[in-house]
């Protein structure tokens, strides 16, 4: 059924036709809406057999879900930046643990400074966390990626993250195409967990492991992470049979065919590149982008293959590593290895800044006409001015405080809109 | 379930990690002495049958038994014994010690009730065993020796068994009911008891015989000189009970003094009153807490209106009245005269200042040592003379019926192997169960409970016993104050305290515990919380 | 008392079981077909009280339920001397997290055996004492005021043991411990610290609240099978001392809980709905020092250098116990 409805109440919907049987969540922007959403659908009963636990935070959400999905519930919460980062002992717990729980993260940006628009900081801050990392595109395909992610969940017995851009996604409204209750039936059959706590079969789960055994562990965890990378497009093309539509799948190429040069990117941005990269072939340049559905497991094979005919590749992702460089970028510089190309990092969108079509025109442009730096960190729309007016005052010898906020003094404004 | 390696184990599993490895010390179920034990002359496992009491029911049977495998008398005992168990009795440490002694009269009392007997479960010895006097010591060495599979033949010179416990205990303290069906009881086991039978040349009888074992016990009332004149009505008091046990009522008077301070003087003064006397007072040269009679006698004869005269000696006797001397005690508590007399109208003076043993039938015995008027004995209660043993009073020891018991069954364990050529099983003697052994917490507040006594009337006229029995609520109160000093009695705390589940409860009759070696890591919770001290840590070997 | 005393003229209440009782009127731990959810083979310390601890409210737990109970661990001693791979002393199913989120794990699965429809399985949490007042606090802050069907068991041994005996918020003053040493003036913990949870468990008006010592056993099982009989949120603070971290001798594990509370220093009370209802008084009156003398970690009052004034400030911790929940023996107030 077609309607025009936000992201989140889009997600509670989809979530709710996915029946979890508890769902354990703390509210920050923006992923607010989705939760109060999924609270009222439990109200109503239009999400029977739910409970639903208002905990004390994230840890405590995550936590819960531990227990939940332990004791062999369909278990679920949702969360943004500092929650996501207040769940991180709880989110490696999980995933050691082997328990199939399924989040949303809408995504944020990390403070300090505190921010709550949209950046990839927090997910990306926990690529390393066992959890498998799907990213939205669209509302439609963050739809899609629930009721994927939680039969991919259970037939690996892993934890998946639905990673959807925050505000940009969760708020926006467009047109969805919602699945029906039989449908998502028939898709995702009900729970039978791997392991549970049972009197009638007791079993003790979360065994203290010395340096004996600890690697196998963490290596049989890396083998079954992998093998998501099987199941995932099996996954997608049941979904697409049963639903009669394309969504899920480890990536998203559009008009790689004979692209040169590859734009590379995660979530909803990739609506605007798509743009950029039309209006260029439109030009008669022959570029293409590639949309990374599934960051963690890494697809590094795939994504070798669908860059191979590539000279230049200009990965534009939402958070970078602080002191080293880009995050989705070494990992597209780890797939191409002793391929002849050229791979850019360039972070774009921090804290809820604008990925325009002339930005990313403008960058495209710059690298086609050599004018960017393939070893350098490219930072998109930085106010050099600014910047350079801060270190120079560094340099002066003051004891400057905080860059951030005599940049902000500088700037004469202050981040306005809801807080957390 | 598909259980994810490592992360995810079976229950249970971790008992393959056997911990006793780590032990240092291992702890052991052991049996200590319990302090009543230890301090009863007749032997009686006393915490044994206690224990068994303590279950009520079909448990008195069981616990007479225990008594019955040490002594014949558990009616006579409640009734006479002075239970140094309850003075030694860790409880009165506590709050006040277990009324062991009432508890034993209630079993006692329910054999006699419900008719329980012993067998001899021995084949016949052959064995031929003379047994001389039929008093408590030597009443015990024929049930002993009896239920050893001996042929005993008992050679009493009075008309009557029961010794002192007939002619020198009054029957307000031991009805004769008791004392006949414990002594039938013995003979029921087919001892041969010849009454009126005064054995006077034991040289010629003791060929015949065997064994020997003598028992006369002392009968005759020591005397003291004491200056009187020719009215003077002066007796014994030995003989005066006796005579009294026999039918005849001494005359005495209105206003009776006894002269003594032991038990003697003190059945003397009360039978005194209930014969009619107005006034009975006994005569002591000491003071009241230097008196060897024993405090409840003492308190009894206050009781009934006995009436007490300390520090004084009679120095003189007349028709209807004494004189005394008042005398003081010295700085090593010897009474020394004063030479201050005053006197005391007394119509009668019942002497009760010892008793002493008739030996003419020893003479000619070869072998036979008399000391200061008793026999000699070692050990194993065998005199000079090879095959003849003696014990009771006429033996150097405290005189009293369960000493006396006490003799018979240790003169029985040695007389039966000394028939049979073998050597005696050495009576083992553990260590004593001290209070600071114990865990007192986990017993309950429980205070004691005491007999009833007859009431002042009747026992200033009658000869009804006076201390009563206990009934059965109380008696099974009573036992169960008992904590068991050194022994298990099953309160399952070790199984409950320890941190390794390493005591194993046997689930069975009498089962009790084990420690699993297996995993007991010597830590010592269930040592130091066993309430009764029945578990020790001993080094491991290394 | 709070539970129905047994008199029985010997040992009665005090101990485990007793031959002379009625198999009914015995202890859980008296019976020989006792869970014993924590079995053998575990690597606690000689004389762990804390391992004591968990048998019996564990065991309680599943005779009260007929064996059907889920217990959840937070991390602590406990958890890692039952479970070191490839070996589990668990019996039952038992599922460890994290550190912090034991009651968060357990209500997470309280819920999730609510949405199965299992309501006859219950849940036990559990963990120490920094595991539950201090790491824990804010997830078992949480599962109280939610009311979440779980009753969480805090084994309070008054410190970090795992770690290697340090200070936690459930440390009494003047011990010593690896991080509150014998130097300076103030020797040991500082006074004016700490917490107490059962007060604070109270204040979240939870069904039931009650305290506990492993000396006596029939209390703890009674409270056990009573804070059964609720549903929501129920904790139970056990007192479990520790040989190791205390520096006693391993054979004075429950004589010590039993000085505690008959000393006053560990109140062990009972609370419905937020107020007391039953208090256990105490039973044969002891000072403090007869609590402190066996511990090494209270050595510095009374060696070289007595520290009298200290003591009688421990005095006075125990005395304001004792008045202000009303512990003497009846009869002695």
């Amino acid at each position: 059924m077609r309607s025009q409805v936000e992201g989140s109440q889009a997600v509670a919907r989809a979530v709710t036709l996915c029946r979890p049987q508890v769902i354990a969540a703390y509210p920050i922007s923006p992923q607010t809406h989705i939760v109060e959403s999924l609270s009222d659908r439990v109200r109503t009963g239009e999400l029977a057999g739910c409970e639903y636990l208002m905990v004390e935070s994230e840890f405590g959400a995550m936590s819960a879900c531990i227990g939940a999905s332990g004791a062999g519930a369909r278990a679920y919460t949702a969360t943004s930046s500092q929650g996501l980062l207040f769940m991180a002992e709880a989110l490696f717990n999980a995933s050691g643990l082997g328990l199939p729980v399924v989040m949303t993260v809408a995504n944020r940006a990390i403070g300090a400074p505190i921010n709550i628009w949209n950046d990839h900081s927090d997910a990306m801050a926990m690529r390393d966390s066992g959890w498998i990392q799907l990213y939205a595109e669209s509302n439609q395909e963050a739809v899609d990626l629930h009721v994927q992610a939680f039969r991919l969940a259970e037939s690996l017995s892993v934890p998946v993250m639905v990673c959807m851009d925050g505000f940009v996604l969760t708020h926006a409204f467009e047109e969805v195409d919602l699945p029906t209750q039989e449908q998502v039936d028939a898709f995702l059959p009900p729970l039978v967990p791997r392991q549970l706590l049972d009197p009638d079969e007791p079993v003790t789960i979360g065994a203290m492991v010395g340096p004996e055994a600890f690697a196998e562990v963490k290596y049989l965890m890396h083998v079954k992470q992998m093998a998501a990378l099987d199941e995932i497009p099996v996954i997608a093309r049941e979904f697409e049979a049963a639903f009669g539509r394309s969504s899920g799948g480890l990536l998203r190429p559009y008009r790689l065919e004979d692209a040169e040069t590859v734009v590379v990117a995660l979530g909803s941005v990739l609506g605007t590149i798509q743009d950029v990269v039309d209006a260029m072939r439109d030009d008669g340049v022959s570029v293409g982008a590639l949309g990374i559905g599934c960051f963690r497991p890494w697809p590094v094979g795939e994504v070798r293959e669908a860059l191979q005919n590539a000279n230049r590749v200009v990965v534009v992702e939402k958070a970078f590593a602080v002191g080293a460089g880009g995050i989705v970028g070494q990992n597209v510089r780890d797939a191409t290895r002793r391929q002849p190309v050229e791979v850019y990092d360039v972070v774009a969108g921090l804290g809820g800044r604008p990925i325009t079509r002339a930005s990313l025109r403008a960058l495209l442009d710059d690298v086609l006409g050599g004018r960017v730096d393939p070893g350098r960190l490219h930072f998109m729309d930085l106010d050099l001015e600014l910047v350079q007016r801060e270190l120079e005052r560094s340099r002066h010898g003051e004891r400057p405080g905080p860059h951030a906020e005599n940049m902000l003094r500088d700037l004469g404004t202050v981040a306005s809109g809801a807080y957390e | 379930m598909d259980k994810p390696f490592a992360i995810t184990l079976d229950v249970g599993s971790s008992r393959a990690n056997k911990t006793g490895s780590w032990r240092t010390e291992r702890a052991v179920y052991t049996n200590r002495m319990p302090p009543c034990n230890d301090a009863c002359p007749a032997g009686e496992n006393i915490q044994a049958w206690l224990y068994e009491a303590e279950a009520g029911g079909a448990g008195y049977e069981q616990g007479w038994r225990r008594i019955m495998e040490d002594n014949p008398f558990p009616a006579v005992m409640g009734r006479v014994c002075y239970h140094p168990c309850e003075t030694a009795c860790n409880r009165a440490q506590l709050d006040e010690a277990v009324g062991i002694n009432s508890v034993e009269r209630f079993v006692g009392d329910e054999a006699i009730r419900q008719g329980w007997t012993v067998s001899v479960d021995v084949p016949p010895t052959g064995k031929r065993v003379l047994v001389v006097g039929a008093g408590p010591s030597g009443l015990s060495a024929a049930y002993h020796l009896a239920r050893r599979g001996h042929t005993v033949t008992i050679k009493e010179a009075g008309p009557m068994a029961g010794g002192m416990m007939r002619f020198g205990i009054p029957r307000y303290r031991l009805s004769r009911d008791v004392l006949d069906a414990e002594v039938q009881r013995i003979l029921d086991l087919g001892v041969t008891l010849e009454l009126d039978a005064k054995v006077t040349d034991l040289e010629a009888l003791r060929h015949e015989h065997d064994a020997v074992f003598l028992a006369v016990g002392a009968q005759l009332g020591r005397r003291a000189y004491i200056p009187a004149g020719s009215a003077a009505h002066v007796l014994d008091a030995v003989s005066m009970l006796r005579d009294l046990e026999a039918g005849e009522k001494p005359l005495l008077g209105r206003r009776v003094a006894v002269y003594g301070g032991g038990n003697t003087a003190m059945d003397a003064a009360r039978t005194a009153r209930r014969l009619g006397a107005a006034e009975a007072i006994v005569v002591y040269r000491r003071t009241q807490d230097r008196m060897p009679a024993h405090e409840s006698e003492l308190r009894e004869a206050e009781d009934e209106g006995v009436l007490f005269k300390w520090l004084s000696t009679i120095t003189q006797v007349d028709s209807g009245r004494l004189t005394i001397e008042r005398m003081e005690l010295d700085e090593a508590g010897f009474p020394r005269p004063t030479g201050e007399l005053e006197e005391l109208d007394a119509d009668s003076l019942v002497l009760a200042l010892g008793q002493e043993t008739d030996l003419a039938l020893l003479d000619g015995v070869p072998g036979l040592v008399v000391e200061d008027g008793v026999v000699a004995v070692a050990s194993d209660m065998m005199t000079g003379c090879p095959g003849v043993f003696a014990g009771g009073d006429m033996v150097p020891q405290e005189r009293s019926v369960t000493v006396a018991v006490g003799h018979g069954k240790r003169a029985a364990r040695h007389i039966d192997a000394w028939l049979s050529g073998a050597a005696p099983e050495p009576a083992v003697r553990p260590a004593l169960a001290t209070f600071d052994t114990l865990n007192t917490w986990y017993y309950s507040d429980a205070p004691r409970a005491h007999r009833p006594l007859l009431d002042r009337a009747r026992r200033e006229s009658t000869f009804d016993e006076v201390v009563l029995g206990h009934d059965e609520g109380t008696a099974l109160l009573e036992a169960r104050r008992c904590m068991s000093c050194g022994n298990c009695f099953e309160c399952d705390n070790c199984y409950g305290v320890c941190p390794d589940n390493a005591v194993i409860k046997l689930d069975q009759p009498n089962g009790k515990y084990l420690i699993d070696l297996d995993y007991c890591k010597g830590c010592g919770i269930c040592v130091a919380e066993c309430p009764s001290g029945a578990i020790q840590m001993f080094p491991e070997q290394v | 008392m709070p539970y129905q005393e047994i008199k029985l003229y010997q040992t009665g209440t005090f101990v485990a079981g007793n031959r002379l009782l009625e198999p009914e009127q015995r202890s859980v731990q008296a019976r020989t077909g006792r869970s014993n959810s924590i079995t053998s083979g575990h690597r606690a310390c000689r004389g762990c009280g804390e391992a004591l601890g968990a048998r019996y409210v564990l065991d309680a737990a599943m005779r009260a339920t007929g064996g059907k109970v889920v217990a959840v661990n937070s991390t602590g001693c406990l958890e890692v001397f039952s479970t070191p791979y490839p070996e589990s002393s668990w019996q039952l199913p038992w599922l460890h997290s994290l550190f912090g989120n034991g009651p968060a794990v357990a209500a997470g699965v309280a819920a999730a055996l609510r949405a199965r429809g299992r309501d006859d399985i219950r849940v036990v949490g559990q963990a120490g004492d920094g595991g539950t007042v201090d790491i824990g606090f804010g997830t078992l802050s949480g599962m109280f005021e939610r009311n979440d069907d779980v009753l969480f068991v805090c084994y309070d041994n008054e410190g970090y043991m795992n770690t290697g005996v340090q200070r936690s918020g459930a440390t009494p003053p003047a011990a010593i411990t690896a991080n509150t040493k014998a130097l300076g003036q103030t020797p040991g913990n500082a006074f004016g610290q700490g917490k107490s949870v059962p007060l604070i468990a109270m204040a979240h008006e939870i069904p039931y609240v009650a305290t506990a010592t492993v000396a006596e056993l029939r209390d703890l099982e009674y409270k056990v099978e009573k804070a059964m009989t609720f549903r929501g949120a129920r904790y139970l603070h056990v007192f479990v001392p520790c040989p190791l971290g205390w520096g006693a001798d391993s054979a004075d594990t429950v004589r010590l809980a039993r000085l505690s509370k008959e000393t006053g220093l560990f109140p062990v009370f009972e609370a419905e709905a937020g107020e007391v209802t039953e208090v256990s008084r105490i039973r044969r009156q002891v000072p403090v020092e007869e609590y402190l003398r066996p511990q090494r970690r209270y050595a510095h009052l009374f060696g070289d250098h007595p520290r009298p004034d200290i003591v009688a400030r421990l005095q006075a911790r125990a005395d304001r116990n004792i008045a202000r929940f009303g512990l003497l023996p009846e009869g002695d107030e």
